[in-house]
């Protein structure tokens, strides 16, 4: 049973920060809440005031031009990322990882900046904007500031997130020339969450040169979504070969910092970061050279 | 503290006052007594408590009932017209495409949204349009069967 609170529905930015600035602790952000229900459900989080932005209909966009890249609105949904045409432009590894998190129902209402604060270093979009260097933009009434994606999650639902802080935006960068990028993860069942998710982009000299920039992200493999750096060391400014990936997965699973849990034990994940980062890479690879 | 609650469901307009913390499945059956939509694991995972909100199916457990303010509901009460089955109905009891019934009205409302969404979803499609709806007797080829025959137009007349 859900605890009792009081609940807001603000309609713009300026109010729910408003809200959010009032309420400091004792307040929780609602998007979809696809995500929030659950713990709330399960009592491990029991907010005094609910704050509920699903309404907020100025952060629901996605925006994209050639020049700034890719800008999603903290409140697009799943589903509206999946199927943007936007994605088109470089950015189809994003509609394909949306594809794979949850089910329809879950993506019709769960917001993609909504996962990004549950900090849940499970969820599949943050490896993939690792990947993309993506950028967050955060605001509350003391103004505006951005931050990497990589640096956003602390520890296990922890994010970098002050109080008073909400995520309004995520940034995109508009992929350089030859670069492909691909995500994938090992799940039970398909609308299930990642057991490992790996992502990797990768960004090559020419077609079929050598690896000018490189970034593997982890899910699920560590408190936090993380980059594997020393798998990136791996492959940086080489000419990628299959040796060399399977190289690089078997560097990105000593990165990894897995727990062992009901979908799979640490070593089982261990063996997953292996063969999905070099699985991943080999496709990220091939778009590349295509790009 | 109640908050109101105004809203559409089968294209009836209801307004009521409700606890925040009031979810949307529990709205239906325990205030409205739309007992269509079954209430089961209650943890987003199993779909027996799908619905069409402002066209999309969702889960209902997990979406506060607030969060429907203003908006259209679509349960399973609201997809015959009359004594008239709908389409997908009539293809579910055609082909059999249910055992214990208990995932039916979900599978039929994740359905309904698919086919507003496309009339005619490959086969590819209809699987990943019920990924979110478990079925325990696990019928699910009669299902994609009985989907998939609406999809290929077997039941066009009765639109």
């Amino acid at each position: 049973m859900i605890k009792d609170f009081e609940y807001f529905a603000p309609e713009t930015l300026k109010e729910a920060l408003t809200l959010l600035d009032k309420y400091g602790d004792e307040c929780k952000i609602i998007a979809g809440g696809q995500s929030l229900l659950v713990l709330m459900r399960q009592r491990l989080v029991a907010p005094e005031y609910l704050i509920d932005i699903k309404g907020v209909s100025e952060l629901n966009y996605i925006e994209s031009d050639t020049k700034e890249g890719l800008k999603i609105g903290a409140l697009a949904t799943h589903r509206a990322v999946e199927k943007s045409p936007a994605m088109k432009n470089g950015f189809g590894v994003l509609s394909e990882m949306e594809r794979r998190l949850a089910s329809i129902q879950t993506r019709n209402w769960g917001t993609i900046g909504g996962n990004l604060c549950h900090g849940d270093p499970a969820g599949d979009p943050a490896p993939v904007l690792i990947a993309l260097k993506a950028i967050l933009k955060m605001a509350s009434l003391k103004g505006e500031r951005t931050m990497p994606v990589e640096d956003f999650t602390l520890d296990y639902f922890e994010t970098a997130l002050e109080p008073g802080e909400l995520l309004t935006e995520i940034q995109v960068p508009t992929p350089l020339p030859h670069t492909g990028a691909a995500y994938t993860k090992s799940n039970i069942v398909e609308s299930d969450v990642a057991t490992v998710g790996v992502a990797v982009s990768l960004t090559l000299g020419s077609a079929g040169g050598v690896c000018e920039d490189v970034r593997i992200a982890l899910g699920a493999s560590a408190p936090t979504p993380m980059r594997a750096k020393k798998a990136e060391g791996v492959l940086q400014g080489k000419k990628i070969t299959d040796g060399l990936l399977r190289e690089a997965g078997a560097v990105a699973s000593t990165e990894a910092d897995p727990i062992s849990d009901i979908a799979a034990t640490a070593e089982y994940r261990r063996e997953l970061v292996t063969v999905l980062v070099a699985r991943v890479g080999k496709e990220a690879l091939a778009r590349a050279k295509q790009a | 503290m109640k908050k109101e609650l105004k809203f559409t469901v089968n294209g009836q307009p209801y307004e009521l006052y409700i606890k925040p913390k009031t979810l949307l499945v529990e709205v239906l059956r325990n205030e409205l007594g739309l007992t269509g939509t079954k209430q089961s694991c209650n943890s987003s995972a199993c779909g027996a408590c799908t619905v069409v909100l402002n066209g999309m199916a969702v889960k209902s457990c997990s979406i506060l009932a607030l969060q429907a303010n203003g908006g259209d509901v679509l349960t399973v009460e609201g997809l015959a017209e009359g004594v008239k089955l709908h389409p997908i109905q009539k293809a579910f009891l055609d082909y059999g495409a249910f055992q214990c019934g208990f995932c039916t009205a979900g599978m039929l409302m994740s359905a309904k949204a698919l086919f507003t969404e496309n009339p005619s979803p490959k086969t590819e499609e209809i699987r990943e349009s019920i990924d979110g709806n478990i079925c325990r007797c696990t019928g699910y080829n009669s299902i994609i069967r009985a989907l998939t025959a609406v999809s290929k137009g077997e039941y066009r007349e009765e639109q």
